[in-house]
């Protein structure tokens, strides 16, 4: 029997908003800024359009750490919609940390279709936090393991 | 009680409204219920005292589509569910007539009993006319008593105050219960260790039997189609249940009506599992008073909800993180 003696990788789920940050992550890519594979990008109409249980649900079903990226406050496509995400994750993660799960595992950002290095940065970045913080066994449910 | 039957009696009669909502005796001394009274022969069975816990403003969405004015009992802390209710357009004002009752605190039966109060038979000094200092009971095992404020809901010692905020009429008199600090018991939560508080949380909400009483009582819960009902999705099935109500569940019960939850209690008061559900409300609550301006929801039926509004500067997410 051989022994694995595998790295940890962590699974982080990343909700993008189609007008900004989507375009951010595909400038980084043309503009071939490297960022970690473990991060998988769900676009999204709209950062608002992220729902508390989407993140609760990534979690669930067995993402080590979440990130939400949007338009900067004042840019949305929509106007609005990123002040509504704002304070909605506010307190999202505010309850995720009083329930006990580590701070840090959740993050927003806010990535403009043009700043495609931050883009790279954020998520080497995250991905650095959250192999430091290791496996989340806090939210996740055990028959979502494979 | 008795003012209050003569007033709902002629109301009846002159016409002004078709029924009343209230309470009613139960099959034992302590259990009030909810219900219709149409006529003056019904209403002999009409109660009102300190066991009378349960908030009838959410009954009110649906007697708003009956024919006539419904008399509705509402005690001061329903009164904010009622405003709450207006601003979301479920209730019709014009289908209530509100009759602001006076409330010297409710009481908690589990609390009665955890001081070795069983087999009551009846009880004295629950009467909403006495001062509300005693309760004396009487038990198979003889007579017992115990303090009237040591036994009453948790949600009765953070009270918001004895004043209606809508009413058509007053009657009764209140007496004012509140001895503790709102957020106390929130705050001894937050200064606890990560590892602390999930293993405070796990051991609450593992209890969780998933009855939706928390859900079907809660004023602010009304919408007609409930995330929790959906087939598509893994909740309503029993084999994926246990780990959704530990980690799930609750949370977004409590984040649905973040903003719009007016810390009535009715959630802790009806788990029949005795969870400490105000503590999740209660949360949201404390962080919306300190980071987007203190509010308190149903204190007026007109102003916008704090995650339905924003300013330009609100905080950022890692402001959690920085704290």
């Amino acid at each position: 029997m051989s022994i694995k003696n595998e790295e940890f990788r962590p699974k982080i789920v990343a909700f993008c908003c189609n007008w900004c940050s989507y375009a951010g992550a595909d400038l980084a890519g043309s503009s071939r800024l490297a960022y970690p594979a473990d991060v998988k990008i769900i676009r999204v109409p709209c950062s608002c359009r992220v729902n508390p249980m989407f993140i609760l649900r990534a979690f669930e079903k067995g993402a080590d750490g979440v990130i939400l990226c949007g338009c900067h406050p004042g840019d949305c496509h929509y106007s609005t919609g990123n002040y509504y995400a704002r304070r909605r994750m506010t307190l999202l993660f505010s309850m995720l940390d009083y329930i006990g799960v580590e701070n840090g595992r959740t993050r927003v950002e806010w990535v403009s279709a043009a700043e495609g290095v931050k883009f790279s940065q954020t998520m080497n970045e995250f991905v650095e936090k959250i192999r430091s913080l290791g496996e989340n066994v806090r939210l996740g449910d055990l028959r979502c393991k494979n | 009680m008795q003012e209050l039957i003569t007033r709902a009696k002629e109301l009846l009669e002159n016409g002004t409204v078709a029924r009343v909502l209230g309470w009613k005796a139960g099959d034992l001394p302590y259990n009030p219920e909810p219900a219709y009274f149409t006529n003056a022969e019904e209403l002999k069975d009409f109660v009102y005292n300190g066991f009378c816990g349960a908030n009838l403003s959410k009954y009110m969405i649906e007697a708003s589509k009956l024919e006539g004015k419904t008399l509705v009992c509402l005690k001061p802390c329903d009164t904010y569910s009622f405003n709450q209710l207006l601003k979301e357009h479920r209730v019709d004002r014009e289908k209530a007539y509100i009759v602001g009752v006076g409330c010297k605190g409710k009481l908690n039966i589990e609390k009665v009993k955890s001081f070795g109060i069983k087999g009551i038979e009846s009880v004295f000094g629950a009467e909403m006319t006495d001062n509300a200092d005693t309760l004396t009971f009487q038990t198979i095992y003889g007579e017992k008593t115990c303090s009237y404020a040591e036994a009453m809901l948790e949600r009765c010692h953070v009270c918001k105050g004895k004043e209606h905020v809508i009413y058509d009429e007053l009657i009764g008199e209140s007496k004012d219960t509140k001895d503790a600090e709102r957020f106390a018991e929130v705050e001894k939560i937050e200064a606890m260790s990560p590892e602390e508080k999930f293993a405070f949380f796990q051991k609450e909400l593992s209890k969780c039997i998933r009855c939706n009483a928390c859900r079907n009582v809660c004023p602010a819960c009304s919408c007609r189609k409930c995330v929790f009902d959906s087939t598509k999705f893994d909740s309503a099935q029993k084999a994926n249940v246990d780990s959704f109500e530990e980690k799930m569940f609750h949370i977004i019960r409590a984040f649905h009506v973040a903003g719009r939850c007016t810390d009535c209690g009715e959630c802790s008061r009806v788990c029949p599992q005795g969870i400490p559900l105000h503590l999740f409300n209660r949360k949201f609550i404390k962080d919306i008073n300190e980071l987007y301006g203190e509010f308190q929801a149903g204190a007026d039926a007109e102003t916008k909800g704090p995650l339905t509004n924003f300013t330009f500067d609100d905080a950022e997410p890692s402001i959690v993180a920085n704290r």
